[in-house]
């Protein structure tokens, strides 16, 4: 529509504002074509609940971690890093990018303690807003450096990948990557699209715990997407979102990431501290690129600070501070090691139950992938439709791609849920 | 793209499984081949003669330039790096006390003391933040019995800070009025072009500062918002205005008020500094609320950094005050998809100590105490300064500009020379365009000040 023309007619059609006796008079508006967003699939989902009166309601929507009570957690190393910092401080600008405490902290634990490329200075890092700012920073830095490149996304992802690139204006492609026949890896598409993507492509990855679908890759099949990787010169980047809550071990999780690094790989990452450490609305993560040498990770870096600077300035202190005295301190990193590993097992154990559960109730469906998938997520294989009856007529609630957080499940619903979905899928 | 090459030399082929890019390193600092070098000289490699365990990637982003230091945070950085012992950094708008110490206002730390005791857990806000800050914040801005929140023809979304609310208003803009531009005045605080650049929002300046007078080129201004398409955004700073710390006076807001009406202009205010200006909440959101009463719809962005020295937890908000409730359901959709793909949803610390201040009569009146002290330390410096500065100099310039002037800021007219002048010889710290920030000035520090102005001024050009 020409907005010109719709503009002009309201110059002259606009009414002044008079509030009079109570009752206002509506005046024209320069926003009357905006039309209403739909609802954020995933965070629609938590809203749906919160309306839902019902006693039985049951939440596996969102990926935020409970405990088997199904409440809330905030970790106990967390408590006390917030402790220690209370009152210590100054709220000062941190520098555009970030902490730097945090982000050495970071790399560490995704790069490895005693990595080389830290030492040698060559990965350019920036605090970033949790995971979502971390790789809108790569996208929007890929846009402006390497404005003829575009990124394959795997099928399916994080919803909210999609929106980040397109916001960013990169064009998307897809790979391979879900099998729904096994509920596992496609395995033979993956490398054939790899194979088939124009040398040097772009290629997002989930290091581990992919989400939605809990498959990941086993580490022979990374090793062989990592060659093929090489062979093809195409450009790794890691979302990792889970390390440390997909195994329970850290070091496990990013198998992937050090196999590319192995290999010889330039890579990006974007980390992630919300579930990890539970620190969902602290906002706190970190963008690293690795870099041929330190001068230019210098340079990059200057550069993801320029993008960062118009979108937020700085980025805010409070996570970031927990992150750095959490895992600056050996003890309370200790203490972090084995409450994420409690919570990565809690989850496993659950996964257990609730295959357990459905086989008891004499399912005729194999649910197998149930325990074989990995992290938050269970891609069930239920229909939309299916979804849709579980949360009408069961108060469950979950994204319609059949996605289940294992962590809203607990051993007070699991019964109920097994039930439920055995029910819908008879 | 190439593949790596590098020249042969003499570093024997070591098992480099595992330690693929030491290789690469060792091999470029023995400077037997110049692997880092750009254009020509990339072309003059020879390929690998022995076999490599590994090879090691070129960059995709070996072009990638070094970006241009931030004007104004540079300055911190020069002035970290001087010794001397006069030096004092009246460069980035933080706060500071008479001892020059940063400041954390006690109502913040009081309120984190009582978030530490709940205990509350950390889960994700919801895309527009938490809902109690922006009842308190849109409250704040217009007043909580005025008509447009009564009517619900708010929409408020949280955002990071004054930057990132501004920056979901352009992207915002961008979406919906991709054929609008933007007003910014000359000059403005220098991040807003590069928000607006990158959210992809045409810009122009409208006149602001007259360097003869030290003060508002309000014919100027008018001119050039009149000149204007109609239906575009102009960018005012709802109170003391940044860098030059000149705010029209309530007969030129009503003034320019009536040109965007007749132009069918939008109103969009950047309020970052609101009971800090006069010390007074409500008085510094009088430009705001006025056009709010004359009906106009209106984009407001507001920043706790200053107000409550919250700078570093990134709170604010935007504020659409629209025609409808039901237009404004709509817009704070918008807002939400848009911040989704930016950072799904904002930081929660900040939010809570808003509204844990706001919330609590007492902590709220002990915060408008505090600001009004924040306030008056500024007002006591700027009077110490002009005082100083009329008594030193004898050419009889008048320097009561300073003392019209509010705010954090100050532009004292100094040009670029005369201000690196200021840094060179008296190791003063500030912009090259003239501006200080009296927030990092003492009392005991003014008299050293206008030697310095007074001797950059009139001996320097």
């Amino acid at each position: 529509m020409a907005f010109r023309a719709m503009i002009s007619s309201h110059a002259t059609q606009q009414s002044k504002w008079v509030p009079s006796a109570g009752v206002a008079r509506q005046m024209s508006s320069w926003f009357g074509h905006v039309e209403p967003a739909a609802k954020d699939p995933i965070l629609g989902v938590t809203e749906a609940f919160l309306a839902d009166p019902s006693p039985d309601k049951v939440n596996v929507g969102v990926g935020a971690y409970r405990d088997d009570n199904g409440k809330p957690v905030v970790l106990e190393c967390v408590r006390e890093a917030e402790r220690r910092i209370a009152g210590n401080l100054n709220m000062e600008y941190l520098p555009m990018g970030g902490s730097s405490h945090m982000i050495e902290e970071s790399l560490k634990l995704a790069y490895g303690e005693d990595s080389d490329f830290i030492k040698d200075k060559r990965i350019a890092a920036v605090q970033a807003l949790s995971g979502t700012g971390a790789c809108r920073l790569f996208a929007d830095f890929q846009k402006r450096f390497l404005p003829d490149s575009q990124i394959y996304i795997p099928v399916p992802t994080w919803a909210n990948h999609h929106n980040i690139w397109r916001d960013a204006r990169v064009p998307q492609n897809t790979f391979h990557y879900y099998h729904a026949e096994t509920k596992g890896l496609d395995f033979s598409s993956l490398m054939e699209d790899i194979k088939n993507a124009p040398n040097g492509s772009f290629f997002l990855l989930h290091a581990c715990a992919h989400n939605p679908t809990g498959v990941d890759p086993s580490e022979e099949q990374w090793r062989e997407i990592s060659h093929l990787f090489k062979s093809k010169n195409h450009f790794p980047f890691f979302d990792m979102a889970y390390q440390g809550f997909a195994s329970g071990d850290p070091e496990r999780d990013a198998k992937a990431i050090r196999i590319f690094l192995d290999d010889g790989h330039l890579i990006g990452c974007a980390q992630s501290f919300a579930k990890n450490m539970g620190l969902y609305g602290q906002r706190a993560g970190c963008l690293s690129i690795l870099c041929d040498n330190e001068m230019e990770a210098v340079a990059v870096k200057s550069q993801l600070q320029q993008l960062g600077r118009p979108m937020y300035s700085n980025p805010p202190v409070h996570g970031a501070l927990i992150v750095s005295t959490i895992l600056g301190d050996p003890e309370l990193k200790k203490l972090w090691l084995q409450e994420v590993k409690g919570m990565a097992d809690r989850i496993i154990g659950m996964r257990t139950t609730l295959r357990e559960n459905l086989e008891k109730l004499g399912s005729p469906l194999s649910w197998e992938h149930i325990t074989n998938q990995i992290g938050m997520f269970c891609y069930s294989g239920m229909s939309p439709e299916q979804v849709d009856r579980l949360t009408n007529e069961y108060h469950i609630y979950m994204t319609r791609n059949g996605r289940i957080s294992m962590a809203g499940v607990t051993t007070g619903n699991v019964g109920y849920l097994a039930n439920a979905i055995h029910e819908v899928t008879k | 793209m190439a593949s790596l090459a590098f020249s042969s030399t003499s570093a024997s082929p070591v098992a480099l499984r595992g330690r693929p890019n030491k290789l690469a390193i060792g091999v470029a600092q023995s400077g037997a081949c110049h692997v880092s070098a750009r254009g020509s000289d990339r072309k003059a490699r020879l390929f690998i003669t022995r076999a490599v365990a590994v090879e090691k990637k070129v960059s995709r982003f070996e072009d990638v330039a070094m970006a241009p230091p931030d004007p104004i945070l540079g300055v911190s950085e020069a002035f970290r790096a001087c010794t001397n012992e006069s030096k004092l950094n009246l460069g980035v708008g933080a706060y500071r006390t008479e001892d020059l110490q940063p400041y954390v206002l006690n109502v913040v730390k009081k309120a984190e003391k009582l978030m530490l005791e709940k205990g509350e857990n950390k889960e994700y806000l919801p895309i527009e933040g938490l809902a109690a800050f922006n009842k308190a914040t849109a409250e704040l801005l217009l007043g909580a019995d005025n008509h447009s929140i009564q009517s619900q023809r708010v929409a408020t979304v949280q955002g990071l800070s004054g930057t990132g609310s501004l920056r979901l208003a352009a992207a915002f803009i961008n979406r919906y009025c991709p054929n609008s531009k933007v007003l910014i005045s000359s000059p403005t605080w220098g991040n807003h072009k590069n928000i607006f650049n990158d959210a992809g929002v045409p810009w122009s300046e409208y006149r602001y500062y007259d360097p003869k007078t030290v003060g508002l080129d309000f014919e100027g201004m008018i001119a050039d918002i009149k000149a204007a398409p109609s239906g575009s955004f102009i960018l005012l700073h709802g109170c003391a205005h940044n860098p030059t710390g000149i705010d029209p006076t309530p007969e030129q807001w009503t003034q320019i008020a009536d040109v965007l009406e007749e132009k069918g202009h939008t109103p969009f205010f950047d309020v970052a500094y609101q009971g800090f200006a006069s010390g007074s909440l409500d008085e510094d959101a009088f430009s705001v609320r006025l056009f709010v009463e004359r009906g106009f719809e209106v984009f407001v962005a507001q920043s706790y950094s200053k107000n409550l020295g919250l700078y570093s937890e990134r709170i604010g908000a935007i504020n659409v005050i629209c025609s409808s409730s039901d237009v404004a359901n709509r817009v704070k959709s918008q807002l939400k998809r848009l911040a989704r793909p930016m950072y799904s949803n904002p930081p929660v610390h900040g939010a809570r100590i808003v509204a844990n201040v706001v919330g609590d009569p007492n902590l709220f009146s002990e915060w408008k105490a505090e600001m009004e002290e924040m306030a008056g330390r500024i007002k006591n410096v700027r009077k110490r300064l002009y005082d100083n500065l009329s008594q030193k100099d004898k050419s009889g310039k008048d320097w009561s500009f300073i003392l019209r002037q509010i705010g954090m800021f100050s532009y004292t007219g100094l040009n670029t020379s005369q201000s690196e002048n200021m840094t060179n010889k008296w190791h003063m710290y500030m912009t090259k365009d003239g501006r200080i920030s009296l927030a990092g000035l003492s009392l005991a520090k003014c008299d050293y000040l206008a030697d310095a102005i007074i001797d950059s001024y009139h001996n320097v050009n």
